[in-house]
């Protein structure tokens, strides 16, 4: 309706309004919003996880029940799979598709190997007769672990994606942008781990 | 609120644009076939029409079940004309009790997840957003599809559950345990409605990514946080407090919905359970830590919408523009931490409950800002008195007397003895029922030219808009008195109560306004479908204000802007010495000689 301004279009000097959010992409920003709603998912369930505890003089101590050294080993599959998932972006970001094929399937396997450790021990805890039904502790703990074990299958499904993308050829471009932001859920699905380890698993 | 760069020379004003902003909006082409183009469109304006439609399908059922609930609140054993008979059969075309409980919990669900949500968040969220800020579309159509498609199965989950065996959900709108658990609702129609909840709140979630990342990302060149226009402010808050709290309700239905299917009590104790204990209370937590913040998902959008439309239509900048957008800002921090009050009488610490009774209170000092910031705008205004903007003014109206009266339920003293009572249910339906409907007509008024091309009768709208303030006043406010006249909430016939005998004439006068109100809203339906079919043409901008969306024809075009505009000014640049001829100039169009430069691309 009105002629804008065309002659005006020219050199820039210093920018004073940024319509850009810094030069994150749209697709980052939208995974970080993304996961501070998942986030407030897993606070919901260790919030109903805290007040139950906090109510229930009777609680386990879950050292006496949960195998630590096991569980300990499957937290540091997790971790060295986060160590994968940097090397992976690094390849990506040099723009060594195969390195970072590599490097993604690395970090696939640490989840799988997690996701199976997940599957081992729940069934060596219901033949013990730790089911869902038989007590609030066995209840929350299968609901927190198990919806971080959906997170886990959802992030390896993510890596095979885009694994199967870089080596293809894709997702290499602007800096490995869409390999960056596999990274961002992948780490912080261990981040999540770390904190269900330590709330569910280790305080006495 | 424009930058005055009017009177004096003004400086150059550099307008960045980032590296990768014009990379990210390429014009898709138009789809073609029938289902692309209408039922599965990633197009932003086909999925707002979508949600309205959605949206306003289930208004009519909720509305109507409101009717009916009046109608037993009135005339105990009376049969409901016509609707009556086909319902209930087999009482004679009289609401039976469970009918009555399943009515107001679905009354409440339906019109606070299905109504309300989608046609402001739904439907104006996806309209405005883009069109406001200077956008092609969502930053991510396809989750933007994901979003109502999701909601429709959700939508489908609480239908069905009207014809399970037991029929609806039966435990309140909150669905509070021991009520909600197998204990109180052994049929499906609970199981039901938690899925439906934990669907639709899904889609509220991926609704919510969408809408923060299009405003932080794909504002146009110069559209700063405060060249928003204010319903885009109101919306984008409403979306942050979408993202952080609808999870934690998930989570509690998620509990819920474990503690009905594989028999776990997370929510159970006492006498309800052999072993173990869960603890009721929880519920209510995790419920309220999602539910205050609730009420302001669905009030923002209309406060955001309100605030433009009184600056449009009073031929006015919007009074202190940064202060309101700011008091949005802060109640909506501030609605993070007040849910407590929802239960004062749970039993919680009486410390505690001080501190979210003084955060409650806090909660004023904002609203009295933007309140009067409305009042600001419209004094010595050349007010146009057209239909949006009487149900703007219904809106200042009707949310001033729910936000007062919201004080004597914040206090803990009078709280106590309001709580349950028809007082709350009075107030919310003031500030979340009536605001929400009448920013929500108004909206729709204001912007049909532009969704559908075509005017709204406006004398039809007059009337519509008198014969649904009037009362609807009469219905929220009379609640008000016979709440504090002691009469409880959801009582299937208050008349078996000895003390709350003599309030049936009031009652029935609020059945008899609730009818009306009722019957008046088909004069918006025929307004809206007759509009919609040989409604007079719209112009591109029939109400002469200058947001960028009335500078693109009216439809808009399917990538809606040729080029992105270049913002210059405020959303409400009235009256600009500097402007002759007309009294509104457009937000990206230059005033002669102001020297503006653009970033190179890739800069």
């Amino acid at each position: 309706m009105s002629s804008r301004p065309e002659a005006s279009y020219a050199a820039a000097p210093t920018p004073l309004t940024t319509p850009t959010f810094g030069q994150a992409t749209t697709g980052k920003v939208g995974m970080w919003i993304f996961l501070v709603t998942d986030a407030m998912t897993f606070g919901g369930l260790l919030l109903a996880y805290g007040i139950l505890r906090a109510g229930n003089k009777q609680w386990p101590t879950p050292t006496t029940v949960l195998g630590i050294p096991f569980t300990a080993v499957m937290t540091f599959v997790l971790i060295v799979s986060s160590l994968t998932m940097v090397l992976a972006l690094d390849s990506a970001k040099h723009g060594n598709a195969k390195q970072a094929v590599r490097w993604l399937l690395a970090t696939a396997s640490g989840g799988i190997l997690f996701l199976c450790g997940q599957v081992y021990e729940y069934r060596h805890l219901i033949r013990e007769g730790f089911t869902l039904p038989s007590g609030n502790f066995p209840a929350t703990f299968y609901v927190i672990t198990s919806f971080h074990g959906a997170h886990v299958f959802t992030g390896v499904c993510y890596l095979l994606i885009t694994a199967f993308g870089v080596s293809r050829g894709k997702h290499l471009e602007n800096g490995a942008n869409f390999v960056e932001i596999t990274g961002l859920f992948w780490h912080f699905v261990d981040l999540i781990w770390i904190l269900v380890f330590t709330l569910v698993y280790l305080i006495p | 609120m424009g930058d005055a760069t009017t009177s004096k020379p003004a400086p150059i004003r550099h307008l960045h644009v980032g590296p990768e902003f014009h990379a990210e909006q390429h014009i898709h082409p138009e789809p073609t076939s029938f289902l692309r183009k209408y039922v599965f469109s990633m197009d932003h304006k086909v999925i707002a029409k979508q949600f309205l439609w959605y949206g306003l399908f289930f208004l009519a059922v909720g509305g109507a079940m409101a009717m009916m609930l009046r109608w037993q609140i009135a005339y105990p054993g009376t049969p409901f004309p016509v609707l009556g008979q086909l319902i209930w059969p087999q009482s004679g075309g009289v609401m039976p009790p469970q009918s009555y409980a399943a009515f107001f919990t679905m009354h409440g669900t339906l019109m606070i997840f299905f109504a309300i949500t989608p046609i402001l968040i739904g439907a104006f969220g996806n309209f405005l957003i883009p069109l406001m800020i200077g956008a092609r579309d969502m930053a991510f159509p396809t989750l933007n599809l994901m979003s109502f498609w999701t909601n429709v199965v959700a939508g489908l989950c609480m239908i069905v559950s009207f014809f399970v065996p037991m029929g609806a959900a039966a435990g309140g709108w909150q669905s509070y345990p021991t009520l909600s658990t197998l204990v109180g609702s052994p049929g499906h129609g609970q199981t039901l409605w938690i899925l439906g909840i934990f669907f639709t709140g899904s889609a509220s979630i991926m609704g919510a990514v969408n809408y923060i990342t299009t405003v932080v990302r794909l504002r146009a060149p110069g559209m700063g946080y405060f060249q928003m226009p204010l319903s885009v402010w109101g919306i984008w808050l409403t979306a942050i407090l979408n993202a952080l709290f609808v999870p934690v309700l998930a989570a509690g239905v998620l509990l819920l919905f474990l503690d009905r299917v594989f028999g776990s009590h997370f929510f159970l104790a006492g006498a309800a359970i052999t072993k173990g204990g869960g603890d009721p209370v929880l519920y209510q937590h995790l419920f309220w830590i999602f539910g205050h913040p609730e009420v302001y998902i669905l009030i923002l959008p209309a406060w955001g919408i309100v605030s433009d439309l009184l600056s449009f239509f009073s031929r006015k900048p919007a009074f202190g523009y940064k202060a309101t957008a700011l008091s949005m800002s802060v109640i909506t921090l501030l609605s993070m931490a007040v849910y407590g009050h929802h239960m004062f009488v749970v039993g919680m610490s009486p410390l505690l409950s001080q501190g979210f009774m003084t955060l409650t209170m806090l909660i004023s000092i904002p609203s009295a800002v933007f309140f009067l910031n409305w009042l600001g705008t419209m004094w010595r205004g050349s007010i146009r008195f057209a239909t949006p903007m009487l149900f703007s003014l219904g809106v200042v109206f009707v949310f001033g007397l729910g936000g007062l009266t919201g004080l004597h339920l914040g206090a803990i003293s009078s709280d106590i003895y309001l709580h349950d009572s028809y007082f709350v249910i009075g107030h919310f339906h003031l500030t979340m029922a009536a605001s929400v409907l009448l920013g929500a007509f108004a909206a729709i008024y204001f912007w049909f030219p532009k969704m559908f091309g075509k005017m709204m009768n406006d004398t039809l709208g007059k009337w519509h808009f008198w014969l649904t303030i009037i009362p609807i006043t009469i219905v929220f406010c009379g609640m008000l008195v016979v709440g504090y006249g002691g009469m409880q909430r959801r009582l299937y016939n208050y008349e078996a109560y000895e003390f709350l005998k003599h309030l049936h004439p009031i009652n029935v006068w609020m059945t008899r306004a609730a009818l009306l109100l009722g019957a008046s809203q088909f004069l918006f339906v025929g307004n809206f479908l007759s509009s919609l079919i040989s409604g007079k043409k719209a112009t591109e901008n029939p109400w002469e204000v200058g947001t960028l969306e009335w500078t693109i024809p009216s439809p808009p075009p399917h990538h809606n802007y040729d080029e992105i505009p270049i913002v210059l000014h405020g959303p409400h640049e009235f009256n600009n010495p500097a402007v002759a001829g007309k009294d509104w100039l457009a937000q990206d169009e230059p005033i002669d000689d102001e020297p503006v430069a653009l970033g190179a691309v890739g800069s």
